[in-house]
């Protein structure tokens, strides 16, 4: 396994080319894989996905990918980064469907509830991400700006996976760490520079 | 805090980039690829493609060209032109579009928002809206692949895209279209506050004041063709950006 190399799981419900591109713009290698073996084994992986939460976890069943993916991160210490539906998807469950999500972090996924009105959901635009101390998908010192489309967001029960959050109507979380469990809300591949800057990150983790 | 989108708008025929004026007398303005590079190197927001030839000519997108642009675009990139169905959208998505945008195909059958919106979420789907005064003074829906007038009225038909799955609507003012004369705000307002989905306003932007008077109106985002490549009073051709601290400033906090 290289070390340079970034297995992007594909469920077929996510924009996967988008990904490849600025991995390999970042001097990464990507490789786009449903092989179970290969997730198994991984030293990197990518859950990227868009749409709603139950088709996402159907699409994962249907190719036992839940099953590699959560044996990848228990048993062979494997770095899982899950982008947008990707990142809720590693939760317990979501207001959005009815399955259970594949319970990597414990929390909930729920609807935005604002009260501003001028406030649209989905969310969707540039967003400043504000991320903690300890976090180490971000360097601290930089700025952070990220595109984000998404109606609903994760709370994470364990204030200790909370690895950024983001200002919409109020503060909800952009980012979530748990040991080598993580996930962002928004979609650093269409995040230009600030997106490369998160992409190395994991790629030099 | 979110701050409010600009969008350039490039327009493709022939597979080069043009810039129309009032939807009419299209000017070559340059290559796409090159385009879509500077843009990306100048950090934007978002870009929004739209092959003004395809569904007139009655074709699919050009599927090779689109994903050279996927592959140089590194922020979201809407493609629209000649998309009626979900195989095309699905095919767009998998070359790396994020969203698709619809225009002829929603006048003729609306349905067609719901498909792609159940498939791909709504997230993923534009409708265009392009309106045009009529001689009476009245807003009316425009069908730019023959120029004629519908008779739907344009804020129902607004409302009926939302509902029908729409994640966002842009809403073009044809008679502003490459004037830089400055942006409906009556119209823009009047959309805004007729859905709840985020609205892109379009036409007539000249300056970085037009698009703050179009936020400021309810648009969530503004987009525009002739401000990003066109400078100075002979119209020469010169791809722009704002610089984000500038755009922080006029548009930032909402």
């Amino acid at each position: 396994m290289k070390n340079n190399q970034i297995i992007v799981v594909d469920s077929g419900i996510g924009n996967l080319a988008s990904v490849v591109n600025m991995i390999q713009k970042i001097g990464g290698e990507a490789k786009i894989s449903s092989s179970l073996d290969e997730i198994r084994q991984a030293q990197k992986l990518v859950l990227p996905g868009v749409g709603s939460f139950d088709a996402g976890i159907i699409a994962l069943k249907e190719r036992s990918l839940d099953i590699a993916v959560k044996s990848a991160v228990k048993e062979n210490g494997s770095l899982l980064l899950g982008i947008c539906l990707g990142m809720q998807l590693l939760f317990d469950s979501s207001e959005e469907g009815s399955l259970p999500g594949l319970g990597l972090i414990p929390g909930h996924v729920c609807y935005f509830q604002l009260k501003d009105e001028k406030l649209r959901v989905p969310h969707m635009g540039w967003n400043i991400v504000k991320p903690k101390r300890s976090s180490i998908l971000f360097d601290i010192e930089d700025e952070h700006r990220f595109y984000f489309v998404h109606s609903y967001h994760v709370n994470c029960l364990n204030a200790k996976d909370v690895s950024a959050t983001t200002h919409h109507g109020y503060d909800f979380v952009s980012a979530t760490e748990s040991g080598n469990v993580m996930g962002v809300q928004f979609h650093p591949e269409k995040s230009h520079r600030f997106g490369m800057a998160l992409f190395k990150k994991f790629l030099s983790l | 805090m979110l701050n409010s989108r600009v969008i350039p708008c490039l327009l493709l025929q022939n597979g080069g980039l043009v810039k129309t004026l009032k939807f009419a007398k299209p000017k070559y303005v340059g290559d796409p690829i090159n385009a879509i590079r500077i843009f990306n190197d100048k950090e934007v927001d978002e870009l929004i493609v739209l092959d003004i030839s395809a569904s007139k000519e009655k074709r699919d997108p050009d599927y090779a060209l689109i994903e050279k642009f996927a592959g140089e675009c590194f922020m979201p990139l809407c493609y629209g032109g000649g998309v009626n169905s979900v195989r095309q959208a699905r095919q767009l998505f998998a070359l790396g579009v994020e969203k698709v945008c619809l225009q002829t195909a929603a006048l003729e059958d609306p349905s067609i928002i719901t498909r792609i919106s159940d498939n791909f979420g709504r997230q993923s789907v534009v409708v265009s809206v392009d309106i045009k005064k009529s001689w009476m003074g009245e807003y009316k829906l425009y069908r730019s692949i023959d120029g004629k007038k519908v008779k739907q009225p344009w804020l129902l038909y607004l409302q009926h895209v939302a509902n029908a799955g729409a994640g966002e609507i842009v809403v073009n003012s044809v008679d502003l279209d490459g004037t830089m004369a400055g942006m409906n705000l009556e119209l823009i307002r009047e959309a805004a506050s007729a859905i709840k989905i985020p609205l892109i306003a379009m036409g007539g932007a000249g300056s970085l004041s037009d698009m703050r008077d179009a936020i400021q109106v309810g648009a969530s985002a503004v987009s525009a063709g002739a401000f990003f490549v066109f400078h100075g009073p002979h119209r020469a051709v010169l791809i722009t950006y704002p610089d984000y601290r500038e755009l922080e400033k006029l548009l930032g906090k909402k």
